[in-house]
């Protein structure tokens, strides 16, 4: 493929007008990104956190579409925008947390923290922009067609050369899945619950008991 | 082999006596148990006459009963040798053992170890018939080590006692010296050698006279040398001789009987027979034979006079029995061996005998030994006085009594000896006469004549013991008289022991070897006027002048100090050797032991991994942003070094 | 035309800044859960990258991947999450040092 894509270099540089909106939205995007990243570590209130949060994956999302990815694009918003991310709402809402008690020591290890990122994405794109991966040696491919379906090229290899690791995958949601109930779930003594088998098991002499009594003698001669 | 089987029964009667009266004793009871002892002890004195008397008519045993090992050409055999050596020492033991089985019924009538006790001394008969009949070094060498045991058990027989442990220690510790010596005499027999048989041995040892053994620092032994002091070595600690002789006198701890029976009649005199056994092989050696006489003539003289100056009745018998071990060892050093074995003999008659009459005076007093605390006697205890003196008698070497004749045969001899010392020893041996009879009759006089010192109420109650005490006395009194005189002639001619020890060397000289020439010329020797003198002195300064004795000891008071601390052997013994020992054991204990093992490799290795993850485990701050802060510090770094290596 | 490395620099920023929301957020364990989404956001955001400009489907797979085990990961530690919250009364983070050596 990547044999395929250095044929057509010279066309894409002449389409370099339509490229130009294309790299306005990933500017734009790629803006509100960093953003919304910078103000999910920052804010003081974790409900805004995670919304800041939704906003960085729906423009990362934006971003994959931009890559042509627009089956992983999608599942980014509804998997997580839709579930991990209401997921955290619930958790957030449910915890009766204070928010001032948190921000605490947030300024100290700020410093720290700034000179540790500042470090690591200095060196990070420095091999970023390192010329390594410009155009020059790794050009843009050209777009696909129409009626190409990235779902359906996705689901090609997956259910292919990947289904093993796909089960897997649907294995360890699974397992996921139990272990979230299964740490959250509480027995509360106090709670009244029905117990069919319980219920269908009773038996008469259990509950009915049948005495005999005399009869009183009402009237006293 | 009907031979065998009753040579076999001397030594195991006695064995399974003691096996008996030791594991069921408390079983059958006090009664059943020493008559067991007694008649298995009775049976070996039985058997060994017997045997004796066959010996003498010329039937000399020498054969193998069981092999137990064979490795490469060396074999270990039990075997026996019978001839006229061992009989004498195998009557002479059984005999002395079964008096003192017997007197042992009185003596120790209210001992709660009565039981223990007699399988203690069938245990050691059965070992020292071991010893003696052996015909070969390593079963003698079992015999010897187990004379040794029970002389440990037994002087440590009262155990509760601290002063008894410290001398049963003591006498473990120094015999010890001298079995190493004798071990490694007899590491030295069979590398020069290759065997342990005696005959073998004795009968190669004149073609190995010349072998030398090349020594450290390039000094040349002669193997004979070598072999002949190792083996003395070992009969010195035995046999008590200066310097191994610090442990008899504290070995009187143990019970009387024993005093008498083992620390004064036999085990001591086991050193004695050792050498004298080993005769053939000393008499290549010149050497070793001047080192024996010396030793003895100094044992003899120095010890004579520490009993001078001894309050302790046993003391004083313990101390003349190291006197007169070393007159005997004098003797072997004049190569005179069968005057040795001979007044070994009679020696262990007349000094058992006194032991025991001690032990008789000691039973009357109470368990009272200080003489200072006695006097008196004579009227109380008429049989114990008159055995006493009769052993004193025999010790001071008044004729006719049996001392006499075995110590003139050895002041005889050391006077005909020409090798190096026997000046010395000649000298010595004259001037232990006289201190020797001083030191027996004030033992006699301080304990039986004189006013009693003793308290009124004890004096009241002094009366004779039983006579299961007083018969042994008598019985062994017999000998000590008669002994002498009956045996004296081929003793001395040598035709007594025949080929069983060498007898180069001595020869009758001007004295007549009859018992009766003996007798006329005494009068004219200078060794009786010597006892006479002795006895007269200790006459005067005990009886006439009893104030004599206390401004002596103060005009020379350096010489009663020097007496009195016995020549410093123990104290030297104890700073040099003992406390030596101990600050040896606490360096290696503090240093090699706290400091280098404890401290460093296993205190060490424990705190330094302590030390360690006390530093580690601060690391450890079980903070979830710290692990995650030391990650993204190791990512930083490690871009870091992918950028820019 | 848009280079990779400019997407590559988006994710290494967003990892940056994730890293930095991590360390800074000591005291709030859901931001911190939140910081690992963008973590991870960050690599998937290089994966695809990856995967375009290279032509290869299998860096899209491999998010696939991620994201699931992502889910996975939000369950679980919510969950672990809550279960904090009900013994301890709190999500501090400095109060979690029973490990401690």
């Amino acid at each position: 493929m990547r044999a395929q894509s250095r044929g057509p270099a010279k066309r894409m540089l002449s389409t370099a007008k339509t490229m130009t909106f294309l790299q306005l939205i990933f500017y734009i995007f790629a803006t509100v990104l960093v953003g919304a990243s910078l103000m999910v570590i920052t804010v003081r209130n974790p409900v805004r956190a995670a919304l800041f949060l939704v906003l960085a994956f729906f423009s990362a999302a934006c971003l994959w579409l931009t890559l042509e990815a627009e089956f992983l694009a999608i599942t980014l918003v509804l998997v997580y925008v839709g579930a991990v991310m209401v997921l955290f709402l619930f958790v957030i809402m449910m915890l009766d947390v204070n928010i001032a008690q948190m921000r605490a020591g947030f300024a100290r290890y700020l410093p720290l923290g700034l000179i540790v990122a500042v470090v690591m994405a200095g060196e990070l794109t420095l091999v970023m922009l390192s010329g390594e991966f410009g155009l020059d040696h790794a050009p843009r491919p050209v777009g696909q067609a129409a009626d190409y379906s990235n779902t359906r090229a996705l689901g090609e290899v997956i259910y292919t050369d990947y289904v093993f690791a796909f089960e897997l995958a649907a294995l360890i949601l699974l397992v996921a899945i139990i272990a979230a109930i299964s740490l959250t779930l509480r027995r509360r003594p106090q709670t009244r619950t029905q117990s069919p088998q319980k219920q269908v098991r009773v038996r008469k002499q259990d509950r009915l008991r049948v005495v005999q009594m005399p009869t009183s003698q009402q009237d006293k001669p | 082999m009907t031979k065998e089987l009753l040579y076999l029964a001397i030594p195991l009667s006695c064995l399974l006596a003691a096996l008996i009266a030791g594991f069921f004793g408390a079983k059958i009871g006090r009664f059943a148990a020493h008559r067991v002892a007694i008649a298995g002890v009775g049976l070996s004195f039985v058997l060994s006459l017997v045997v004796a008397i066959d010996v003498f008519s010329g039937n000399i045993y020498n054969g193998t009963i069981y092999t137990w090992a064979n490795i490469g050409p060396i074999h270990f055999e039990i075997g026996f040798l019978l001839d006229q050596l061992s009989v004498v020492m195998m009557v002479v033991v059984t005999f002395v053992s079964l008096m003192v089985h017997i007197y042992t019924i009185g003596y120790m009538a209210d001992d709660p170890g009565y039981t223990r006790f007699f399988s203690y001394i069938a245990l050691f008969t059965f070992a020292m018939l071991i010893l003696v009949m052996s015909n070969n070094f390593l079963q003698l060498f079992f015999g010897w080590e187990g004379v040794g045991l029970v002389s440990y058990l037994l002087i440590g027989f009262w155990y509760e006692r601290e002063s008894a442990i410290r001398a049963n220690l003591k006498a473990f510790l120094v015999n010890r010296v001298g079995d190493f010596g004798l071990v490694l005499g007899i590491g030295a027999v069979l590398a020069l050698f290759g065997t342990l048989d005696y005959a073998t041995v004795f009968s190669a040892a004149p073609g190995k006279v010349n072998d030398v053994i090349v020594g450290p620092l390039g000094y040349e032994w002669h193997w004979m040398t070598l072999i002949c002091l190792l083996l003395f070595v070992g009969a010195m600690g035995k046999s008590a001789q200066v310097p191994l002789h610090v442990w008899l006198p504290d070995s009187m701890e143990g019970p009387t009987p024993i005093s008498a029976l083992i620390h004064a009649a036999t085990m001591v005199t086991a050193g004695i027979f050792l050498v004298a056994r080993m005769s053939p092989l000393f008499e290549h050696s010149v050497t070793a034979l001047s080192v024996v006489l010396v030793i003895g003539a100094l044992t003899a003289l120095l010890m004579a006079l520490v009993a001078l100056v001894q309050n302790d009745i046993k003391r004083v018998v313990a101390y003349s029995t190291l006197s007169q071990l070393g007159y005997m060892t004098v003797a072997l050093g004049a190569s005179a061996y069968s005057v040795a074995i001979f007044h070994l003999a009679t020696h262990a008659f007349f000094k058992a005998l006194l032991f025991l009459a001690a032990g008789s005076v000691i039973i009357a007093m109470h368990h009272e030994q200080d003489m200072r605390k006695m006097g008196g006697l004579r009227k109380a205890l008429p049989v114990t006085y008159l055995t006493c003196v009769v052993g004193s008698l025999a010790l001071a070497g008044i004729p006719p009594f049996s001392g006499f004749f075995s110590k003139d045969a050895i002041i005889d001899a050391v006077h005909n000896a020409s090798i190096p010392g026997a000046g010395f020893a000649y000298f010595a041996v004259l001037l232990g006469v006289i201190i020797t009879a001083f030191y027996s009759f004030r033992l006699v006089f301080l304990t039986f004549h004189g006013e009693p010192r003793m308290g009124q109420e004890v004096r009241s109650h002094v009366h004779e013991p039983p006579r299961v005490v007083t018969v042994p006395l008598v019985l062994l009194a017999i000998p000590s008289v008669i002994a002498g005189g009956a045996f004296v002639a081929p003793a001395l001619t040598g035709e007594l022991f025949g080929a069983a020890v060498a007898s180069a060397g001595h020869e009758p000289g001007d004295m007549p070897t009859g018992a009766f020439a003996m007798l006329a010329h005494a009068p004219f020797a200078l060794p009786f006027w010597l006892s006479l003198a002795g006895i007269g002195g200790a006459w005067v300064f005990y009886i006439a002048r009893p104030q004599w004795p206390g401004q002596f000891a103060k005009r020379f008071k350096t010489l009663y100090w020097i007496l009195d601390r016995k020549y410093g052997f123990d104290s030297l013994y104890q700073r040099v050797f003992a406390d030596g020992s101990v600050a040896v054991g606490r360096a290696f204990w503090e240093w090699g032991d706290r400091r280098l093992i404890d401290g460093v490799l296993v205190n060490g290795t424990a705190s330094m991994v302590g030390r360690l993850a006390t530093r580690l485990r601060q690391i450890q701050s079980g903070l979830v942003y710290h692990y995650a802060f030391a990650m993204i510090i190791g990512l930083v770094l490690f871009i870091s070094w992918f950028l820019f290596r | 035309m848009i280079p990779l490395s400019h997407y590559l620099v988006v994710g290494a920023l967003l990892f940056a800044i994730s890293v930095v929301g991590i360390f800074i957020n000591r005291k709030n364990l859901v931001i911190i859960l939140m910081a690992i989404e963008l973590l991870l956001l960050a690599a998937n955001m290089n994966f695809v990258a990856f995967s375009y400009y290279l032509g290869d489907l299998s860096g899209q797979v491999f998010v696939f991947f991620i994201l699931t085990v992502a889910a996975a990961e939000a369950a679980v530690g919510l969950a672990i999450l809550i279960v904090l919250f009900r013994t301890r009364r709190s999500i501090n983070v400095q109060d979690l040092d029973s490990l401690q050596g």
